[in-house]
């Protein structure tokens, strides 16, 4: 204990995406002093990548948009698996959340008569996105890191964080260790806020980036909290096929939502076919409507003719292109395609200007003039950490969670734009929140030496290990594992053999060895993100296990229906010693109100 | 490197060519109803003692002009003063204090607005140099040194009205463009000096070279060398 | 399957760092993180990069290549004659942590110098009107991703020791951007020419150059904050004519729309 000298806030916050910068703001403005943890640089997480926008019901463009309207999308997105309240409070506070980023200096594209212009996106029933072009993360976390310090926090950068200690069973602080040099680190608050972000890495095709190895998910069960609804995880519909080095990068949906057409290879436009047959009448009946409503988009009007059938959800689109591909009509390099080139170039690379560029400076092709390859790619996990609606609090006293890494918001199945909106209204509440509790508490709770001791040796054990396994292999083989036993579509047969290749590979992480010095070593970052990854990939697993129906994300070959009997049931994992323990709980039930609101469309 | 030459050769060359003209020539500092784009506006060409060219009373603003233009200044600072000398090739491989533009001379490049405001006046006396040919010896006529004159007009124009000063006081220095009718107007303005303004570096190389071009003809003329082709009305 | 050589600068400081060639085995469309990624899974795991999006969207993957500065995720590696080798190193600008990351903590305080976005106090949601005409400017300086390779390549940084009197390139982007927002009240020329050092740039254009995002940052944002500050510091005839009517501080503040 006597190598760190802990750092004190009142408030320490992980992660400094939208989520973690939105509670940074919301806890330093409660008065509480924040320090900022993240793992990669200030203004470099993940949220800087969103491209297509924030969904919130502002209704500039729509003037029938409400929140009303944007609760019901939401939950029926979801499958009606979300936290209603969850739900709710996001639909009502997401615009005040949006216009408050513009009293902070964001720049929003704007529409006609001067105000935030909003765009079509999968689900949602109005234009509702806010963006900037294509690169509204960008401008979202530019926007809140430039208040954040303007607010005057502590931002500790480049700290990978790999422990969470208690007292008295309270989350009183973190450790882990300086990137740039390796020493170790420690931190003491009186509340502890996760918002890490995604899982990805499990994944072989994904649009994450490598910090999301899950580790906010692995250290809120750590430290005994409970995780909700690991098993839908989001398959995004487009992300690039070719060539080989940015398979699984994200194609934004924008693209579809400004009249991308999908067609497989005989020139079909297979969305037709694969339309629910509940949903079919919102969506355009013909090649003709469609093109109306595109049209009316492009000339900025409104319009009766309904949308696109691209514009499906997203584990809708996703399945289909999958049943393309394997059904023989894919592209050469086993995608399917994806057209914009149809309309003027002019607009198609003022509208997408990023990934005009993605596409002609990665894969040589000019995407107004022809078509993109594309398939499904791993995108966003919908399950995380259980929270409270109002506050971020998980399971765990002393510990809350926003962004990504919570659970219940989105049920079983993520609309787009709704995260973005999701980081700033539960980061803020989380941030609110985990001042309050910080000055409801007297003392800073003191960091036991024995927890600190056990940290710190954790950590220098790959690098004094005499011999071992390399943890790149583990990773590989975890990743396809999970790639082809725990994808789109799932067996008991696979998840099974899934689980017993994980168990396996968790045996073999607890002998891995690393070379090198600690500073800045990527296969030291690995070891324990590998930790994280194996303990999130196991509870997909389980949970995914557990579900024997198909629903929303999560579709099993040997369950093809939804069963009512899962209707109302969510699936939490929590630790139990040292095993996992899945169980099914009663969903958070609606409102009469919220009911009539979900009946009406 | 080549850039910087090319630009005090041109320097060079007005000097000379604005100061040598009256040994050589005779007096007329017209030829065939032309004027020499460095010798205009003709000021006082009477009241001068003849070894005072009288290119010298104006030769000071395009060049002041052009040399607190930024474009220029890039292209001279990169090529002189190896500031730098090319954009980061591995270790820099100097360090040195440095003022740059913060200090006495350089901060005078702040001057340029004046020197753009004073550079329409020559200008327009261009075109007007320009119109005048058109009339010769009682008639009409289009000459080659016609064309070049005006060619050379607008060049110059285009230089000028693409510069980064003009950009700023039509609208540049705005932050609503939509608040009311006359920022409306100017944004307007903004935008067009703005596309001009891209091409800038061409411009500046363009109007410079039609310069010499003239001057070169008309000289050519002056002794005799060519003849001015040409259609009489 | 194909070949390529690559020369990586290691180290953990300047004076003992090394070359050392790697023999990557390449695929078609691969940039020159695929092949350092390649290099970390199988020759060297501790080869140190800083990375995160891969998607050219993050700013992270900022080094030298063939000694031009460049991001590591966007330079394909077919960009390069076939059979020559290539050299990756750190930024040179600033200090090395290893291999190729470097310790860009420095811009960080730059920016925190920088007066925020300052909106009208009390201004109604209705006043928050603008036209895309009005933000086209600084949508483009918006566009940064803070790579910091125009910091990298400006030879003011990098050539001469200003770094505490020069803000640098991005940071004059950054204030570009806040100076000709429509609501904002903030006045940044005294700090402009002061303690950010717009005098230092020679508008050279490296960093337009360089610039990943094609931010015209030369030509948009620094000369048009030079004109300000000559509006204000160094116009005879402005400073003559604020004199004669009277006004002392000339920073007149937008009217909020209406
Ligand atoms: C390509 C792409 C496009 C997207 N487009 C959209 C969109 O258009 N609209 C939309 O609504 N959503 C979109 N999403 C989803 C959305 O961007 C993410 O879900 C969201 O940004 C997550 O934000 P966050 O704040 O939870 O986490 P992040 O922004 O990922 O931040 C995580 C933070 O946690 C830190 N961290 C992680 N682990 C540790 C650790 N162990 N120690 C210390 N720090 C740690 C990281 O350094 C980082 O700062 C997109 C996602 C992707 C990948
Ligand atoms: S133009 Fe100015 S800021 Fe840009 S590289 Fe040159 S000197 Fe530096
Ligand atoms: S201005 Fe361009 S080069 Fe400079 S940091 Fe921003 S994106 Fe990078
Ligand atoms: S900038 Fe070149 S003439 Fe003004
Ligand atoms: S990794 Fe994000 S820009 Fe290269």
């Amino acid at each position: 204990m006597a190598e760190v000298e802990p750092r004190s806030h009142d408030v320490l916050i992980i992660g400094a995406g939208g989520a973690g910068l939105r509670a940074a703001i919301a806890a330093s403005e409660a008065g509480a002093s924040v320090g900022l943890v993240c793992k990669s640089l200030l203004g470099k997480a993940h949220t800087v990548m969103a491209e297509g926008g924030i969904a919130a019901a502002l209704a500039h463009v729509a003037e029938r948009d409400s929140w009303q309207v944007h609760f019901r999308d939401t939950m029926v997105g979801g499958k009606l698996l979300n936290d209603p309240r969850m739900a709710e409070i996001h639909a009502r506070e997401a615009p005040q959340r949006v216009r408050e980023l513009e009293r902070w200096g964001a720049v929003f594209d704007r529409t006609r008569d001067g105000r935030i212009l909003q765009r079509p996106f999968g689900g949602h029933t109005h234009p509702r996105l806010a963006h900037v072009g294509d690169r509204t993360g960008l401008e979202m976390i530019r926007t809140l890191q430039d208040r954040a310090v303007a607010t005057g926090i502590a931002v500790y950068q480049e700290c990978t964080i790999t422990h969470l200690t208690t007292t008295d069973g309270r989350v009183s602080g973190a450790i882990g260790y300086w990137r740039a040099d390796g020493r170790p680190a420690a931190f003491q608050a009186k509340a502890v806020v996760l918002a890490t972000g995604g899982i990805g890495r499990i994944y072989e095709v994904t649009s994450n980036s490598w910090e999301y190895s899950g580790d906010g998910h692995a250290l809120a069960y750590l430290a005994g909290a409970e995780l909700i609804d690991m098993e839908f995880v989001q398959f995004h519909p487009t992300g690039m096929v070719w060539p080989p080095g940015v398979r699984g990068l994200l194609v934004t949906e924008a693209v579809r939502g400004e009249g991308g057409i999908l067609r497989n290879r005989l020139g079909e436009r297979f969305m037709w076919k694969y339309l629910p047959d509940a949903r079919r009448h919102e969506y355009a009946e013909t090649d003709d409507e469609a093109m109306r409503w595109v049209e009316a988009l492009t000339e900025g009007r409104q319009t009766d003719a309904r949308q696109p059938p691209e514009l499906s959800t997203r584990d809708n689109v996703s399945r289909a292109i999958y049943t393309e591909v394997k059904e023989g009509r894919g592209s050469p390099h086993g995608g399917v395609f994806l057209d914009i080139s149809y309309l003027p170039p002019d607009r198609v690379r003022r509208k997408l200007p990023s990934m005009y560029d993605q596409f002609t400076e990665l894969a040589d092709v000019d995407i107004t003039r022809v078509p993109m390859e594309v398939g499904p790619t791993q995108h966003y996990m919908m399950g995380g950490v259980r929270v409270q609606a109002e506050t971020g609090a998980t399971t765990r006293p002393g510990l809350y969670a926003a962004g990504e890494v919570a659970g219940g918001m989105h049920g079983a199945n993520r609309l787009g734009g709704n995260s973005l909106s999701d980081l700033l209204v539960f980061g803020q509440r989380a941030g609110v929140a985990a001042a309050r509790a910080a000055g409801a508490l007297r003392a800073m709770p003191a960091l036991s030496a024995s927890q600190v001791d056990d940290a710190l040796a954790e950590l220098e054990e790959p690098l004094v290990r005499g011999a071992g396994d390399d943890p790149y292999r583990i990773h590989q083989e975890l990743k396809a594992t999970m790639q082809s036993l725990v994808g789109i579509y799932r067996t008991e047969n696979d998840l099974d053999a899934a689980l017993a290749s994980i168990a396996e590979l968790r045996r073999r992480s607890e002998g891995v060895r690393v070379d090198g010095p600690r500073a800045f070593n990527p296969g030291w970052d690995l070891v324990f993100e590998l930790r994280n990854m194996l303990i999130v990939a196991e509870a997909v697993t389980l949970s995914a296990r557990m579900r024997t129906e198909s629903r929303g994300a999560h579709s099993r070959l040997d369950h093809v229906l939804s069963d009512p009997a899962w209707e109302h049931l969510n699936v939490v994992i929590c630790p139990d010693g040292l095993a996992m323990r899945v169980e099914g709980t009663p969903a958070v039930a609606l409102t009469d109100d919220q009911r009539t609101l979900v009946n009406k469309g | 490197m080549a850039i910087g030459l090319v630009f005090t050769g041109f320097i060079i060359y007005s000097l000379i060519s604005s100061l040598f003209w009256l040994p050589e020539f005779g007096v007329a500092y017209e030829v065939e109803g032309y004027l020499s784009p460095f010798f205009s506006p003709l000021i006082a060409p009477g009241l001068l003692p003849p070894w005072f060219s009288p290119a010298i009373l104006v030769l000071w603003i395009p060049l002041g002009f052009r040399t607190t233009c930024y474009y220029y200044r890039k292209a001279y600072y990169r090529a002189f003063f190896f500031d730098p000398p090319a954009c980061a090739v591995g270790e820099p491989w100097f360090h040195r204090r440095y003022a740059m533009e913060r200090k006495f001379p350089f901060i005078l490049q702040n001057l340029h607005r004046l020197f753009l405001y004073l550079a329409f006046i020559p200008l327009a006396f261009l075109w007007l140099d320009a119109f005048l040919s058109l009339r010769h010896h009682d008639g009409w006529r289009i000459g080659l040194g016609g064309v070049l004159l005006f060619v050379n007009a607008a060049l110059l124009s285009g230089y000028s009205l693409s510069c980064h000063s003009l950009r700023h006081l039509v609208g540049g220095g705005l932050d609503c463009f939509s608040c009311d009718a006359r920022t409306r107007a100017r944004h307007g303005l903004w935008q067009r000096v703005t596309g001009l303004n891209r091409n800038h570096a061409m411009w500046a190389w363009a109007s410079l070279a039609s310069v010499i071009a003239a001057d070169v003809y008309i000289r050519l003329l002056a002794i005799g060398l060519i003849g001015d082709p040409a259609l009489r009305f | 399957m194909a070949e390529t050589i690559l020369w990586v600068l290691r180290g953990s400081d300047r004076e003992s760092a090394r070359w050392i060639e790697y023999r990557v085995e390449t695929e078609e469309g691969m940039v020159v993180l695929d092949a350092l990624h390649w290099i970390q899974a199988n020759l060297a795991p501790d080869l140190a990069v800083r990375w995160n999006c891969k998607a050219a969207k993050c700013g992270s993957c900022s080094a030298e290549v063939n000694g031009r500065p460049r991001l590591l995720c966007k330079t394909r590696l077919s960009d390069f004659p076939e059979g020559e080798a290539i050299t990756v190193e750190p930024m040179r600008a600033f200090p090395l942590v290893r291999d190729l990351v470097t310790d860009v903590s420095w811009n960080y305080q730059v920016n925190a110098r920088i007066a925020p976005f300052a909106p009208p106090a009390d201004a109604p949601e209705e006043a928050w009107r603008w036209q895309q005409e009005d933000i086209e400017r600084i949508q483009e300086f918006r566009r940064c991703i803070e790579c910091f390779l125009c910091q990298d390549v400006c030879h003011v940084l990098r050539n001469h020791e200003t770094e505490n009197e020069f803000a640098g390139p991005r940071y004059l982007v950054r204030v570009a951007g806040l100076e000709m927002h429509p609501m904002d009240q903030g006045d940044r020329l005294a700090y402009l020419r002061t303690d950010a050092g717009a005098g230092y740039c020679n508008i050279t254009k490296c960093c337009t150059e360089v610039c990943p995002e094609h931010i015209r940052i030369t030509d948009n944002a620094i000369i048009p904050l030079k004109e300000r500050i000559a509006d204000r510091y160094y116009d005879p005839i402005r400073i003559a004519w604020r004199k004669l009517r009277g006004g002392s501080e000339p920073g007149e503040p937008p009217a909020p729309a209406s």
